[in-house]
């Protein structure tokens, strides 16, 4: 059986989301090859121009993920929603309202709104979130479609700082799971999928490589590794030895 | 001493000044060892005092580390996008008197000021160049260039662009709202100098002379619901140094204030004038530029950082790749070059007059991807 999820009423094969905000635009579609990728995300705001717009660069079979990047509240991120249904055809929508400039951390609190409304807009509401429990049950049952938890802060390539948390994630939240922002290396985005995340999405760590292509292919190969053993279970690993005798071999 | 506003200035409660010039009054920049500058270097989180020691002489001889250090910071929040724009100078009338101005009010030079029809004829002409952005400006002057003015000229520039700034003078918070609403989102105020001695000195008159007025600006217009605000010193005027400080600790300070804010800094220095061809940026050369800019890259690595027509092209190119993020392009400095014939005198004069298309190409050439807009109106 091949190995899929669904995101709404989407199959998908490959669990590797590109980010699409940081490239030269050439570079883009052989990016986007290499990486083996099905869905691409990049900001509503940056297909808003008439002049080499993001969109004539992405081949016709990829599925564009708007997000709502500049959305400060709920009703903005309904809005760019929205505005971005028109200009792109999208019906995912990747939610993101963020309240700081500096870290770019995102706000729970309103994207929870956020989903409700978008998914009363017939959206298939994606948010980025801050890995809390209590969150991404109110984002369930708002509508979300998944659950996108952040490793590390956007930009940073630190990993899998939240580690811990997205783990409680995985083994509570009845969605697929998709680690975004701050995986930097293929390794790390191999160990989310040996946690079990549905999917793992990169932007940062492969525009700013210095071999972009290769970078994409190694995020490719590190998701693929990863989501292999975790099918495949891993075998537990002992702190203490195994006793030969067991303390309750004595049981009848 | 509080400075005696004029009666139509709002005066709001805040502590942003006495925060910035606690810390820049007292900096002694003499201080700072190239030890200190290798820490700051090196450090994840800059911090105030790896920031003083970025800037201090000390750090002049490591400006390829630090250049290094900031090329990754702008590549990490803005990967290979730099930002196209252009000003259009509406209106060069002022009422105040800044020596080293080109628009000040003593200068006998060709004042105008365009109607309606006359900008939105600028506003097709730089429309055609593929822009997407685009800043206006006006001389300081209330009674030539009123609120009501400047919001009927944002709404003939809405129709036409994605993204309007305006950098005018200091307005009240109901004044930033009513041009919020016409469709302008980013303020850019000039302190010009943060020192208050050189500020009283070189602002002799007019609304400009009151200093806290104006260091207030930005928070007005952020409590007026604009997005973003933008920030500068004019290099050359006080001691960039502190300036330089002074400016990056404004932002700082606001941004904790007011988080969800965008910001963004200018590095402008000192150009001769039409009245005065002889006004320069003193002691600070392109190194000292560099020098500045990185800094802020290293210590604010989530600003926009424009970098100005004053500067030759190959600097502005490199700038770009290092620290800057926004560029001017096809700029002119007077009133209303773009589609009639000249009719008012320049602001200063630019050392850069690329249109945009041989920017753009400029850019490409080097692997940096130009954007025309990464905004919308929400």
């Amino acid at each position: 059986m091949e190995d899929k999820f669904k995101i709404g009423k989407y199959e998908f094969k490959s669990r590797f989301i590109l980010g699409s905000g940081k490239y030269n635009l050439e570079l883009i579609k052989s990016a986007i090859e290499n990486a083996n990728a099905e869905i691409i995300t990049m900001a509503l705001r940056r297909i808003n121009t008439d002049t080499d717009n993001i969109l004539d660069y992405i081949p016709k079979n990829i599925k564009i993920l708007p997000n709502t990047s500049g959305a400060r509240n709920s009703d903005e991120a309904l809005r760019i929603a929205l505005i971005a249904r028109e200009l792109s055809n999208a019906d995912m929508i990747k939610i993101e309202v963020i309240k700081d400039s500096k870290y770019l951390l995102p706000d729970n609190y309103e994207t929870t709104k956020a989903v409700e409304k978008l998914a009363n807009n017939g959206f298939i509401p994606m948010p980025y979130m801050y890995p809390d429990l209590t969150a991404a049950r109110d984002m369930q049952n708002a509508g979300a479609a998944c659950i996108m938890p952040l490793g590390a802060p956007i930009g940073t390539n630190k990993g899998l700082l939240t580690k811990d948390f997205i783990k409680i994630l995985i083994e509570e939240i009845d969605l697929p799971i998709i680690v975004d922002a701050g995986i930097g290396k293929p390794s790390q985005a191999a160990e989310a999928m040996e946690m079990g995340a549905t999917a793992v999405m990169a932007n940062t760590a492969i525009a700013t490589s210095s071999d972009i292509n290769n970078m994409a292919k190694a995020f490719k190969l590190a998701i693929e590794a990863g989501r292999l053993a975790y099918l495949s279970k891993f075998g537990k690993v002992n702190n203490l030895a195994q006793a030969s005798s067991p303390l309750t071999g004595f049981l009848r | 001493m509080q400075e005696k506003y004029f009666p139509d200035m709002e005066k709001i409660e805040s502590d942003i000044e006495n925060k910035i010039l606690k810390i820049a009054d007292n900096i002694d920049f003499s201080q700072y060892s190239e030890n200190d500058v290798k820490k700051a270097i090196k450090t994840e989180n800059c911090s105030i005092q790896d920031f003083c020691a970025l800037i201090s002489p000390a750090a002049k001889k490591f400006i390829e580390e630090i250049a290094t250090k900031a090329k990754s910071e702008r590549e990490r929040y803005f990967g290979k996008n730099v930002y196209f724009f252009t000003p259009l100078y509406i209106s060069n009338y002022c009422e105040n008197h800044c020596i080293y101005c080109g628009f000040n009010c003593k200068n006998n030079i060709k004042r105008a000021k365009l109607d309606l029809d006359e900008i939105e004829n600028e506003l097709i002409a730089i429309k055609k160049t593929g822009l997407e952005e685009i800043l206006i400006l006006t001389g300081e002057s209330r009674k030539m260039s009123d609120v009501n003015y400047i919001a009927n000229a944002t709404k003939l520039a809405k129709k036409y662009f994605k993204n309007i700034g305006l950098e005018i003078y200091p307005l009240n918070t109901n004044e930033y709202n009513i041009l919020h609403e016409s469709g302008a989102d980013y303020i850019t105020v000039f302190q010009e100098t943060y020192d208050k001695k050189e500020y009283t000195k070189n602002h002799l008159k007019g609304h400009k002379s009151i200093y806290s007025y104006r260091i207030n600006a930005q928070e007005r217009a952020l409590k007026g619901n604009m997005r973003g605000a933008g920030f500068g010193a004019l290099l050359g005027l006080g001691d960039y140094k502190k300036d330089t400080l002074a400016t990056a600790l404004h932002i700082h300070f606001l941004q904790k204030k007011y988080p969800k804010s965008e910001f963004a800094v200018s590095v402008p220095r000192l150009r001769p004038t039409i009245a005065n061809a002889d006004i320069n940026p003193k002691n600070i050369g392109e190194l000292e530029l560099l020098q500045i800019m990185c800094a802020y890259r290293i210590f604010l690595p989530y600003i926009n950082m424009t970098i100005s027509t004053r500067e030759r092209a190959e600097f502005r190119n490199n700038a770009v790749k290092i620290a800057a993020t926004k560029i001017s392009a096809g700029v002119s400095t007077g009133i209303g070059e773009h589609a009639q014939k000249k009719e008012g005198d320049n602001q200063f004069e630019i050392a850069d007059p690329r249109s945009v298309e041989e920017i753009y190409t400029a850019l490409k050439n080097i692997d940096m991807q130009p954007v025309m807009n990464e905004y919308v109106w929400v």
